[in-house]
Parts: C-alpha cells; sequence; structure tokens
C-alpha cells in the first residue's frame, strides 16, 4: 500500500513542494495539511516542512505553535505516529514543546547556506531506521537561527537516552555540542535543521537524504500497518 | 457619550495599566547577538566593554481590576508566548 506524508503548510512556509517532491519520487502520496484546519487527514506521518511559519515574528516557530493544524500534529505524536520538523519545522516543534530545548541565532550571526556533513548517531529514530550509526551524510543547511541549546539537565538526558539524532562533523552554527537533530523520549519525533529533501537526488549535488526519507517511509509504513 | 471605540472595559470603568516587558537570555545561555557586539565595540575603540546582553522590550496595555491582577496575567502571557522559558527570563513591570 502507498503510504500518505502529510506536509504542514503555515503562512510563510517555503519548503513544502520540495518535500512532496521528495516523498513522491520514493513512492509516498503526499498530502498538504493547512496551518488554520484541525486535522491531519489521516495521514500515516507528518513533515513539518522549512520556511519562515508566520514570519518567525516574536521568535522562530513562536506563532506557529498556536495554529490550528499543531493540535493535529501533538495528537498525531501523542499517539505514536512519526512527526519530522526540518528547519524552521524543527524550530516550530520546540516551541511547541515536542521537543526539548530550543534554536537561536546562529553564533556569530551568520547566516549559512551549504552543503554540510552530518553524522548519523543513533538509529532508533523514525528518520534513521535505515541508516547505520557513524554514517556521514552530505546534507545542505539553510538558517539563521540553527543553534540548538538546552540546559544542562536536557542535555544529560538527551546523552542519556541516546536521543542526540545528527550531530555537525564540523559545528557551523555554534550548537551545543554539534547537536543538528534530536528526537523526543518515544523516539517517533525527530527534528532536524538540515535538509534531506534537497539532498534527495544526484542532480542536486547529494542522494544522501534518501536513507533518511526512506526510514521516514518506513515507519509511516509501519504506522499505517498498525492502524489495519 | 461613549465613543464607539471605546473598550469594553473602559465603559464598565476598568482601568487599563501599562505594561513594560523585559526579554533576556537565561544565565548560561549564550547570546550570540550580545557577543558579536561585544566583539565589534573595541574596533571602534571601545576597548573598556564587556558583559554585552542583547534583549527585547515589549510594552502593551492591558485593562485588569487592578495592578496586581494585571501583573498575573501578563506573566502568562509571557510564560505562554511572550518568552520562551526555555532559553529566556523576563520581568514584567506594570504602571
Amino acid at each position: 500500500m502507498t503510504v500518505s506524508i502529510g506536509v504542514v503548510l503555515f503562512p510563510g512556509t517555503n519548503c513544502e513542494l520540495d518535500v512532496v517532491y521528495a516523498v513522491e519520487q520514493l513512492g509516498a502520496h503526499a498530502e498538504m495539511l493547512w496551518h488554520g484546519d484541525d486535522t491531519s487527514k489521516g495521514v500515516d506521518a507528518i513533515v513539518v516542512p522549512g520556511g519562515f511559519a508566520h514570519g518567525d515574528y516574536l521568535r522562530t516557530g513562536a506563532i506557529a505553535r498556536f495554529s490550528p493544524v499543531m493540535r493535529a500534529v501533538a495528537a498525531h505524536a501523542e499517539a505514536g505516529g512519526p512527526v519530522v520538523g526540518i528547519c524552521n519545522g524543527f524550530q516550530v516543534l520546540c516551541e511547541a514543546h515536542l521537543l526539548p530545548g530550543a534554536l537561536q541565532k546562529n553564533a556569530g550571526l551568520r547566516f549559512v547556506c551549504e552543503t554540510v556533513e552530518l553524522r548519523v548517531e543513533t538509529t532508533a529514530s523514525v528518520l534513521t531506521n535505515l541508516a547505520r550509526a557513524g554514517d556521514v551524510l552530505r546534507i545542505p543547511i539553510n538558517h539563521f537561527e540553527g543553534n540548538y541549546v538546552c540546559d544542562e539537565r536536557t542535555l544529560a538526558a538527551l546523552h542519556a537516552d541516546d536521543r542526540v539524532v545528527f550531530r555537525y562533523v564540523r559545528n557551523p552554527n555554534g550548537s551545543l555540542d554539534d547537536i543538528a537533530g534530536v528526537c523526543n523520549e518515544r523516539r517517533n519525533v525527530v527534528g532536524l535543521m538540515p535538509h534531506p529533501e534537497r539532498a534527495s537526488d544526484t542532480l542536486l549535488g547529494s542522494a544522501d537524504g534518501i536513507v533518511l526519507l526512506n526510514s521516514l517511509l518506513t515507519a509511516a509504513a509501519d504506522r499505517a500497518t498498525i492502524a489495519v | 457619550m461613549l465613543s464607539a471605540a471605546a473598550p469594553l472595559g473602559s465603559i464598565v470603568g476598568v482601568p487599563t495599566f501599562h505594561a513594560h516587558i523585559e526579554v533576556a537570555h537565561l544565565p548560561g545561555i549564550a547570546d550570540p547577538a550580545g557577543a558579536t557586539v561585544e566583539r565589534a565595540l573595541p574596533a571602534l575603540g571601545y576597548t573598556n566593554v564587556s558583559q554585552v546582553h542583547i534583549g527585547k522590550t515589549i510594552r502593551l496595555d492591558v485593562e485588569a481590576p487592578d495592578a496586581e491582577a494585571a501583573l498575573q496575567q501578563v506573566k502568562e502571557m509571557c510564560e505562554r508566548l511572550l518568552a520562551n522559558p526555555v532559553i529566556e527570563a523576563y520581568e514584567v513591570t506594570i504602571s
């Protein structure tokens, strides 16, 4: 059966079509989820894509967190469904407290736009179940506020539970402990600053994002099987 | 005569308070903007500057029965939206 991936669209989101293209290339069905509708339309997994939701006013993700669709996203996560936040989507999931910590301005106030090396730190997540721990992937980043921060207690918990999903090989933004992506305690919600959908074809310079997207599709398929 | 634009509160005599909110990084949380400015100031000859911190100021008016009620409500706004308690501290002054 074809798995369905919901792609959340806020005013100001701008990476939604890249995600739709990438997951459809891999055989999934993509369903747009408008921010004003409190429904996940029965999809198997949800991606909160990158951009500038609600103009990033006040703080990145601060306003988006209160969009009606976020109730559906939280309910999907609560039920164990896979949820992935990419870039601005990661910021939104942190503001919504679906993931720990926060993302603030890059060290040196530098906007970064480049392809970086990203190390997979754990395969126990909905975005890395087909990868291997230690794999180094070439994935683009494109952000001003990707500097991950959290308090010491949270960082200790992330380490103890093996919840740092990705680290930068060379830290581009000042992130605490080189963190590029984390997951929640149940490992069904993952957020990362790099854009795997932009590394989904060799024509784009790298196809290293495919293993991550296929991991998500696998988790979504497991979810679909359970739901049936 | 009451103006049509007057908020409901002023019709029934609920006073308006001015809230001044300072949002800053929590101690121990890096402040990249402050650190960058601290590095830039010496280039202008100000070599005697340290401890630069950059936050934000939010001002708003709120109708409430008294100053204490206004303070409590604005603090709640800070917890829920105006600040991110994960990385930011806030200070509310009501006048």
